[in-house]
């Protein structure tokens, strides 16, 4: 902080909303949502789906798996309203609600619903994936009411 | 594990001051050094006998401590990362370390200032390798705005008010508990700042089901204690507190906290009944609690996982006076991090040994015998500690 922004006012730097890392299995299920797919490993042995993604099966312990395509559909599991940001790139959303969906292959995921006001929001609410394109290399899944 | 039991006591306690703005006026580092200080006089000790040293995750080396402190023979030297859970976990290791001979004297400092310097909430949101899951919180929480531990842990109160029917009211119930509490602590931060049940459900929502009131304090202040064998406890300065039993879990996964398949089973439901089974005793038997409470909920889920009441019936559990002096369950006695300060659970162990001292003055327990302190961390990591005089 200099003495001279007293005198010239400067908008303070605008934060941007954290982004994953593209790197890694991170990546491959990001360039997958880029694609417009949902999609989570799921074992090639016992066949159990699960997110995040792993590099073992901790069911059966099998290091072989693929990215399989989920239903997009989902339920509501739980869910915050978060009315005072916590991350300054989120300050100009307050309030949004960010919520777990569980999806049909059992997995949960960390989300928002694209048009639900949250003081609508319900526990076992249907959704249904979207996406969202927040830069040209990462796009988001994100969910509408189904 | 049995094997532990009273076989080591806490033998020093040493606080700093607590406050807000405007601050400590201490580096980190110092602040920890001062309360290290005072609980070395507390227990009779110099810092050439300490020679283990166990500090809190993140917030300083043993290294630069026993440098400064005169610590010439450090011969254990390692860190719990459990974040909020790492104090009442290392009491297990220094435990064990004493009673095993590695060290003889041990040290656990914690401290910070959470108010004047970096605010917890930002160093959570901005720092990565602060973040408990690490890369997974920065790839699967934070891009939809999920940053920060009051948000984590709402997604947990919400599904709990959706299965058991937990009310607003009965959260307010432990904020209201603590902040009483605190009016009996000439030390704690909220002394004179009474709250009631209304000025709880008026103040402000920060992430539903949170309000301002469910949040713990940021504040400056560190805390230590020096644990040692049962052994040589009865040579020092003061009454020794016996460690009855210990123990620290991990919830599963660890390092992820949705898709558990119990979102309520966390470390502590697996560490719980291990120290009862160590101290040889029943939750019936405990005559206070200090319970990590970075949030209430967060207070509520662990009475209900260390078994003072069942799966569910927290919300009834803490209503009406219960967990507050004269209850039948004393809860956070000295305000805890609601009310009291945020010194990262060790002032939870320090209270604890104050009252099974006797010296808790005006919020003493009456004839408290035995006493559990919980830690809770990261995405639900969970550690007990049951203590005797």
């Amino acid at each position: 902080m200099s003495d001279a922004s007293a005198k010239t006012p400067v908008a303070p730097p605008i934060t941007p909303r954290p982004l994953p890392a593209m790197q890694g299995l991170t990546q491959q299920f990001y360039d997958w949502c880029r694609q417009g797919e949902l999609r989570f490993q799921r074992c090639d042995s016992c066949h159990a789906w699960r997110h995040v993604p792993r590099e073992l099966c901790a069911q059966c312990g099998a290091a072989v798996w693929s990215w399989q395509r989920s239903s997009g559909r989902g339920r509501v599991f739980t869910w915050t309203v978060a009315v005072r940001a916590m991350h300054p790139g989120f300050a100009g959303d307050a309030p949004y609600a960010p919520v777990v969906v569980e999806m049909e292959e059992g997995v949960r995921v960390v989300s928002q619903l694209v048009d639900c006001a949250p003081d609508l929001l319900a526990i076992d609410m249907p959704v249904t994936v979207v996406f969202d394109a927040v830069t040209p290399e990462i796009t988001l899944p994100r969910f509408t009411r189904a | 594990m049995s094997r532990l039991k009273d076989r080591a006591c806490i033998v020093g306690i040493g606080e700093t001051a607590y406050c807000r703005a405007p601050g400590s006026g201490l580096s980190q580092l110092g602040i920890q050094l001062q309360a290290s200080l005072r609980a070395l006089d507390d227990a009779g000790l110099t810092p050439r006998q300490i020679d283990g040293v166990m500090p809190f995750p993140n917030l300083g080396s043993a290294e630069e401590m026993a440098a400064n402190l005169g610590i010439a023979s450090l011969r254990f030297a390692a860190t719990v990362h459990m974040g909020g859970a790492a104090p009442v976990a290392s009491l297990q290791h220094a435990a064990a370390v004493v009673v095993a001979g590695i060290a003889d004297y041990v040290l656990l400092p914690a401290g910070w200032n959470g108010y004047s310097g970096r605010r917890a909430r930002e160093t959570i949101a901005m720092d990565v390798s602060s973040l408990p899951g690490g890369a997974i919180a920065r790839d699967y929480y934070m891009p939809y705005g999920l940053t920060a531990p009051p948000q984590w842990y709402a997604l947990i109160a919400r599904r709990h008010m959706h299965e058991f029917g937990t009310t607003p009211e009965q959260l307010g119930a432990i904020a209201v508990a603590m902040r009483k509490h605190a009016q009996l602590n000439p030390g704690a931060v909220m002394r004179d700042k009474p709250l009631t049940l209304d000025a709880y459900l008026a103040s402000p929502m920060i992430t539903d089901p949170y309000r301002l009131f469910d949040c713990c304090l940021e504040t400056d202040g560190a805390a230590a204690v020096v644990v040692t064998t049962t052994e040589r406890a009865r040579d020092l300065r003061r009454r020794p507190v016996s460690i009855m039993g210990v123990a620290a879990a991990q919830p599963y996964p660890a390092d992820e906290i949705t898709n558990r398949a119990d979102l309520f089973e966390t470390g502590l439901t697996i560490a719980a009944p291990r120290a009862f089974q160590m101290a040889d005793i029943t939750p019936a038997d405990v005559d206070f609690a200090e319970i990590y409470d970075c949030f209430t909920f967060e207070v509520l889920q662990q009475l209900e996982e260390t078994g003072f009441c069942g799966r569910g019936e927290g919300g009834s559990f803490v209503e009406h006076g219960a967990i507050e002096l004269g209850g039948v369950l004393p809860v956070n006695t000295h305000g805890g991090l609601l009310s009291d300060a945020h010194v990262l659970g060790m002032s939870h162990i320090v209270e604890a040994v104050r009252q099974l001292r006797g010296d808790a003055g005006e919020r003493q327990v009456e004839d408290a015998e035995i006493g559990v302190v919980t830690g809770w961390g990261d995405f639900g990591d969970g550690s007990i500690a049951i203590l005797r005089r």
